[in-house]
């Protein structure tokens, strides 16, 4: 990385690529009429690979595409990124994030696995790493099966914590002892040595040293987990990052020049999606939610009452993982969202067809109901996980009780609470490229069953990630694209909690605002779609019945300005949680009549 | 008209194959440059550290773990049996001693005074590269490995399960639309490579393992037929450890799918054959497709291009398969490369190709939904 001065107020053109497992996405932000804005994007095939095997190649045809279109010649007869912008040439500043070659990959140890591996786990999500396996002394496997599973994998790296400060050092030092031995083998080959983080008991740190020998590069941090009712997890986040930039991306095809270009460290793809929520998070004061589905991982990172969570779920996908989803769900879960008939063992053919050719497209209406479908079920499965892990004692530096920490252990509170979620963001090919942007609010609302008032909305080029690595270099350029080009708002979806007899009144509504006054009554079961523009709001009056909440309790009425999108506001009254027919046909009636009502499809 | 690149299968009569084998730790590596090679044979060799069994001495003896290193009768790089007293604790005045009989067989890598645990590492796990590939030695990676170059018939198949294995080409379909049945599976295919037509039948792959046929290669196979094969559910496409005693090979895809006939006549033109076969299938980062290689004798002619991933251009006239629904499977030529993108009756915008089916009949797909019927 060039260690340039870099002054924000003399920035005006910023040129920013995310390197993916198959294509780099260029962007172009430009400062305009005094405000930041993206103008133009471009990509390329990433090339990683043979036969180019050499990152900077599709960096370099990705910027000229983007120089291309914004009629400014960014890369130079070099094949270098021009710096700084002099009228119609070069940039200000150059930033990237990169997941290309599967992303980080970490082995997580620690000592209790709800504590300690919960908080070194937490860190490596954070940093925004694929966590392979935990390893903890009470994970239900015996010493020698974890010694297999160790050796079984190929992670770039390790993060081992356990014992608080001046606590257990013997249960570290054993699981030391499982791994040193074990030696696991890098995906970067024999003369890779192995970076270890370790970031437990400080007490035990030079007994943990010992263990290992020359095979590993061993940086000791400051614990995760301190003492039992505090996380630390910024010093090992940290280490992560520098590590991935010295150990990982130098042994990838062509990184060593890249981070030369780059104005400021490259960063994981979900570490930089993770930063912009938490700061756009942060600054408005909101709960919000985001998601990227892929290819082959499913991302959703959450921020609550300021805290963050990120979870990657590995194996959940729509093209690469399309398979696993319909495996983890089961067919009939997933068949419940499709209005059409279909014959199941051809879908079973097609899925794995999909898995094995991932690059298709589906080109009948009945293959994207489908495709949809089984979207609808990896966000499903992939929210619930984030459910289960983002639970009390998570986040960044925070103060409770012991007693807290116990109840935390038996209980496993979620702090994800549907009901005080604010934003819900949609990214990833199956919810960006959607022929309807209903289609994407749609799937958004039944796989997260977002609760009373809730806006929706999309990235509307995948930009998160550009903008993740920009905040931490100009977060007032970083910001102002987030607000102006990076988010397409969808509408409002307000969502009743509870459940009912389907038919029977659920609330009543008035809409004020001035584009649009309704006032009526939803019964239970239904869905109504009202237009309610972009540049739209309205007061929005709920009257719920009792044993419906939206938001004030049950019963309890409320009254809200809303933010109209390119769908509208929705309203919701099929219940929480959203419990579909068993009996197929009169699932199947169900499901069509909202297709209908919300007009998804043509038929 | 335009042009665009689409990644396709290699189906090569004569083609440079080079199989870069390596080991997974350094090790020995057995031939020199220039050598000539059968693919059976060994190339090279290593021993991988063998596993590990912690013994916890601390507990078994009821002890403070500081006190084992003293307690101990062998010390680290000791090689130890299965059953013999390798600890003793220090009884009372010297009687009552309690032994600790090892529960594993190794060499103690070491003994922990502060988790009282002992570490036993067992045999070394010899490793063998074999060479795969029929051909000379190109290069030689010292202590990896090496470069064998072959030149012979190739084919990529699009998904398979199993390792590597070896045999002779065996056709026992007459035709690539012919399904393959559990019938035609007999004991005389005992280790050979049998190549069938279309979809290959669920019996037809018990049988197949019950017979100790090296691989099936055909068109087609049920997702259903697999599941039971495998005895679970494939989630991702990750594949090559399975230990089914057969490999099983598709060309085409899952369903009912005829094998390309040019697949077919070249599998059939190689009857009898030598070959090497490798299900492995990766579809990820690296991508890994199944592949049957037949080494050619020397005498058919000098071999050309070279084999591995194709990124052919996509032209009017090239040949190309169909890979997605509602024409899955379907062969044809290019006709036209529109250039502006339209509208697909999923409703979506995309760029589209229209292909001149064999049988005649015209129909515009996605362009991502083709893929090149390669050289």
């Amino acid at each position: 990385m060039t260690q340039r001065q870099l002054d924000p107020d003399k920035i005006d053109v910023i040129l920013a690529t995310d390197c993916g497992s198959t294509t780099t996405k260029a962007i172009l932000i430009e400062k305009v009429d005094g405000h930041y804005r993206q103008t133009h994007r471009g990509e390329a095939p990433t090339t990683v690979e043979e036969p180019v095997a050499d990152v900077t190649v599709g960096v370099t045809n990705a910027a000229t595409e983007v120089g291309e279109l914004a009629s400014r010649r960014l890369v130079d007869e070099n094949g270098e990124i021009i710096r700084p912008a002099r009228g119609n040439e070069g940039c200000d500043i150059y930033i990237s994030t990169s997941s290309a070659g599967g992303g980080l990959q970490i082995l997580v140890t620690g000592v209790v696995e709800e504590m300690s591996a919960a908080s070194a786990k937490r860190a490596a999500l954070g940093a925004g790493a694929i966590v392979l396996d935990v390893i903890s002394s009470n994970d239900r496997r015996r010493p020698h099966e974890q010694i297999q599973r160790i050796r079984e994998l190929r992670p770039d790296m390790v993060v081992m914590a356990g014992g608080t400060d001046g606590g257990t050092k013997k249960h570290v030092v054993k699981i030391a002892e499982l791994v040193a031995p074990a030696k696991p083998r890098p995906r970067f080959g024999g003369k890779y040595r192995m970076p270890v983080i370790y970031a437990g008991n400080q007490e035990a740190a030079a007994l943990v040293a010992n263990t290992f020998d020359e095979s590993v590069t061993l940086s000791v941090v400051e614990n995760v987990r301190p003492t039992l009712e505090r996380e630390n997890l910024e010093p090992a986040r940290d280490c992560i990052h520098d590590l991935f930039l010295e150990h990982v991306m130098a042994h990838a095809p062509g990184y060593n020049r890249l981070m030369e270009w780059t104005d400021a460290p490259i960063m994981p793809t979900p570490g930089a999606v993770g930063n912009i929520l938490r700061q756009i998070a942060e600054r408005n004061g909101i709960n919000a939610v985001g998601v990227d589905i892929g290819g082959a991982t499913t991302d959703v990172f959450s921020v609550f009452d300021g805290v963050f969570n990120r979870t990657v779920s590995a194996n959940l996908g729509m093209s690469y993982s399309i398979s696993n989803v319909c495996a983890e769900a089961g067919m009939p879960s997933v068949l419940r969202w499709v209005h059409l008939d279909m014959d199941e063992r051809e879908l079973r053919n097609r899925v794995k067809n999909k898995m094995i050719r991932p690059t298709t497209i589906p080109q009948t209406l009945e293959a994207l109901v489908f495709e949809q479908a089984v979207s609808r079920e990896a966000l499903r499965l992939a929210y619930l996980q984030h459910k289960e892990f983002a639970t009390t004692l998570k986040g960044v530096q925070q103060q409770r009780t012991v007693g807290d920490t116990f109840s935390q252990l038996s209980s496993g509170q979620s702090i994800v609470n549907n009901m005080t979620l604010n934003l819900l963001v949609a990214s990833g090919g199956v919810l960006s490229h959607a022929p309807r942007m209903e289609q994407t609010a749609a799937m958004m609302i039944d796989a997260f069953e977002p609760e009373g008032f809730t806006e929706l909305a999309k990235d509307s080029i995948f930009m998160m990630p550009h903008l993740g690595v920009l905040a931490q270099v100009h977060p007032q350029a970083a910001l102002e694209v987030f607000e102006r080009d990076c988010l397409i708002y969808l509408g409002t979806c307000i969502a009743a909690k509870g459940r009912g007899r389907a038919g029977r009144p659920c609330f009543r509504y008035e809409i004020e605002g001035p584009s649009l006054r309704e006032q009526g009554e939803m019964p239970v079961g239904e869905m109504k779609l009202f237009p309610l523009g972009p540049e739209d709001r309205a007061r929005v009056k709920i009257e719920p019945r009792r044993g419906f909440d939206v938001g004030a309790g049950s019963g309890r009425p409320l009254e809200k300005e809303v933010r109209g999108g390119t769908v509208g506001l929705i309203l919701d009254t099929r219940g929480r949680p959203l419990i579909l027919p068993d009996d197929r046909s009169e699932c199947r009636q169900a499901v069509a009549t909202w297709t209908q009502t919300l007009g998804l499809y043509d038929s | 008209m335009g042009h665009a690149y689409t990644p396709g299968l290699q189906v090569s009569e004569r083609t440079v194959y080079r199989a870069r084998r390596t080991l997974p730790i350094p090790g020995e590596v057995l031939v020199n440059q220039g050598d000539r090679v059968q693919a059976r044979d060994v190339v090279a060799q290593t021993d991988l550290p063998g596993d590990i069994f912690p013994l916890n001495l601390a507990n078994q003896l009821s002890v403070m773990p500081g006190d084992i290193p003293q307690l101990m009768l062998k010390k680290e790089g000791d090689y130890i049996s299965e059953g013999e007293v390798i600890a003793m604790t220090n009884g009372i005045f010297g009687m009552f001693r309690t032994p600790y009989h090892s529960r594993a067989t190794g060499t103690i890598e070491s003994v922990s005074g502060i988790t009282g645990q002992v570490i036993v590492r067992g045999k070394p796990i010899p490793v063998q590269v074999r060479a795969y590939a029929s051909g000379v030695v190109s290069e030689v990676l010292p202590g990896e490995g090496c470069v064998i170059e072959s030149q012979a018939t190739f084919v990529q198949g699009i998904f398979g399960v199993g390792g590597e294995a070896y045999g002779k080409v065996r056709v026992i379909a007459s035709s690539p639309d012919e399904e393959l049945e559990a019938e035609q599976i007999t004991e005389e295919l005992k280790g050979c490579i049998v190549v069938g037509g279309a979809r290959i039948h669920g019996d037809a792959a018990r049988r197949a393992i019950e017979c100790g046929v090296a691989a099936v290669v055909s068109g087609g196979i049920d997702d259903q037929d697999l599941r039971d094969i495998l005895g679970y559910d494939l989630g991702v496409a990750v594949t090559g450890t399975e230990q089914l005693g057969t490999t099983v090979i598709v060309t085409e895809g899952f369903g009912d799918i005829a094998m390309a006939d040019r697949t077919f006549e070249l599998l059939t033109s190689r009857e009898g054959a030598d070959a090497a076969v490798n299900g492995a299938t990766q579809i990820r980062a690296g991508v890994q497709r199944p592949e049957i290689l037949i080494p050619l004798n020397g005498d058919e002619g000098e071999a050309h291009g070279s084999a591995g991933a194709v990124a052919g251009v996509l032209e009017v006239g090239a040949p190309v398969r169909i890979i997605r629904d509602p024409y899955f499977g379907v062969l044809g030529t290019v006709a036209d490369l529109p250039t502006q993108p339209q509208v697909l009756g999923s409703g979506s915008k995309a760029r589209v190709l229209e292909v001149a089916c064999a049988s005649g009949e015209r129909v515009t797909v996605p362009r991502a939904n083709v893929e090149l019927i390669a050289e």
